[in-house]
């Protein structure tokens, strides 16, 4: 469990959504977690997670009202490990043809797209197989071949595909998980896929290192 | 391989406490929501969906509690249906840890309510549960717990359901609930035909071959079932072993 030397990570809260599953996994993980809205808060934090569901363009306009969009481009400025699952993973690219169409935080480069009827039901809802395509500090410890838990209507393309750490069939390939540095991505909840979730939310928090405070 | 078929664990709660009776011999409380959802999870359920029976307001904050006690040790999706009738409600039951809401009366009163609570909360946590029963033609929605017919037909409920944003459907046959004869194939195979999101097979789940049927000949995405795995004749394990053997993917 979580000490007094474990890092600090912070839990972006723009308005709805299970965080608490979130910040369970944080602490499983050896964190101690901060769920917060007040960007001076989340950038006291060794590290962040971008969660979300819902909608592009309403989550966006959520976090620019709380000024959290500023926090979150902060944060990788200064280098500290950022998290993004599932809308939130969405939302650290550049633009989204979600609704009329948004613009993301762009941390990482790429665009997100809905995903083709043609692939099967949209949303994708369900546990898919990762298969690993490089190696990762966030996926360290998994093979592919891991279960985990997908829900979802749109999907990044990320603009340089050495960022893309794993990816999963959906009636084709779907990228899965990103590594950009400091700035780590899942489409899946890890915080909803078990024991390979759990790993992934414990290699994160190992990441947010924990400066020396004189 | 691409998505796993979905087997799902659902537990009638009433205040607060699992109905039916639970045999696991290694649970300290058998009656305790959380901790029958954290023996799923072990067992490698796909998700776990909590049905208030009652629904009363009273019974609401023991609801919320066993909720926030499940979500902090089990992590996988957790669905909470039963007595939901406002946005309030569902945002409590989501911050309290629950990753997706059942609707089911106050959606068949009021359609818009779907629009409503998908724009909200977005449709991936907004499951719409239609209750159904055969008419001479086709089959019948039934509201308020399976009481009060609607006269609306099943698969155009569905339909709608779907164009308003549901992300998911919870398709119960009423006629095969609690009988282990076995879904209703026809109902699910039609309604999965008809709409473009997924759809959990629920009633009349017996044998791990019933839900092999629904998921392969019914085209369900998910299978829920309750008392097959309560009772310990057909635990979850056993279950998708049979499942893998007869060439569904599951997870295990």
């Amino acid at each position: 469990m979580s000490g007094g030397n474990a890092p600090l990570v912070g839990i972006c809260d723009y308005g709805v959504g299970n965080l608490r599953s979130v910040e369970r996994a944080l602490t499983e993980g050896g964190a101690r977690a901060l769920v917060a809205s007040d960007p001076a808060r989340l950038l006291e934090c060794d590290g962040l997670v971008l969660p979300g569901v819902g909608a592009f363009v309403a989550a966006a306009a959520a976090l620019h009202q709380r000024g959290i969009d500023d926090a979150v481009v902060e944060t990788v400025r200064l280098g500290r490990p950022i998290l993004g699952v599932c809308l939130g993973f969405q939302l650290l690219f550049e633009e989204s043809d979600e609704g009329a169409g948004g613009i993301g935080l762009g941390v990482l480069p790429g665009c997100v797209h809905r995903l083709d009827r043609h692939r099967g039901k949209v949303p994708h809802v369900g546990w898919n197989q990762l298969t690993v395509r490089r190696p990762s500090a966030l996926l360290g410890g998994l093979n592919g071949g891991e279960f985990v838990y997908f829900v979802h209507s749109y999907a990044a393309i990320p603009g340089d595909a050495s960022d893309v750490v794993a990816t999963a069939d959906y009636g084709g390939e779907l990228v899965a998980a990103v590594e950009r540095g400091a700035v780590q991505g899942t489409q899946f909840h890890p915080e909803k896929s078990g024991a390979a979730g759990l790993r992934i939310y414990a290699n994160f928090v190992a990441g947010c290192t924990v400066p020396v405070r004189t | 391989m691409t998505l796993a078929k979905r087997v799902i664990a659902c537990l009638d709660v009433d205040g607060g406490r699992v109905v039916k009776g639970i045999n696991f011999l290694d649970l300290r409380d058998a009656g305790d929501p959380a901790e029958l959802a954290a023996r799923y999870d072990a067992d490698l359920a796909d998700e776990v969906v909590f049905l208030d029976i009652t629904a009363s307001s009273d019974n609401r904050e023991i609801l919320i509690d066993a909720v926030r006690r499940t979500a902090d040790s089990v992590f996988i999706p957790l669905t909470v249906g039963g007595g939901i009738r406002g946005l309030d409600d569902i945002d409590r039951l989501l911050r309290a840890g629950s990753d997706k809401v059942s609707l089911n009366t106050a959606v068949l009163d009021r359609p818009a309510f779907i629009e409503e609570a998908a724009a909200h909360f977005g449709d991936q946590c907004i499951v719409i549960a239609i209750d159904v029963r055969r008419a001479e033609r086709g089959w019948t929605v039934y509201s308020h717990g399976g009481r009060r017919d609607t006269g609306r037909d099943a698969v155009e409920w569905a339909r709608e359901a779907a164009e308003r944003g549901a992300g998911e459907i919870l398709l119960t046959s009423m006629d095969r609930d609690g009988t282990h004869s076995g879904y209703d194939l026809a109902i699910t195979a039609t309604v999965a035909a008809a709409i473009p999101i997924p759809v959990i097979a629920s009633g009349g789940a017996g044998e791990p071959e019933h839900l092999r049927a629904v998921l392969v000949e019914g085209g369900a995405d998910a299978a829920l079932a309750a008392s097959i795995f309560h009772f310990g004749a057909h635990p979850i394990p056993a279950t998708k072993r049979y499942l893998a053997a007869a060439g569904v993917e599951v997870r295990r």
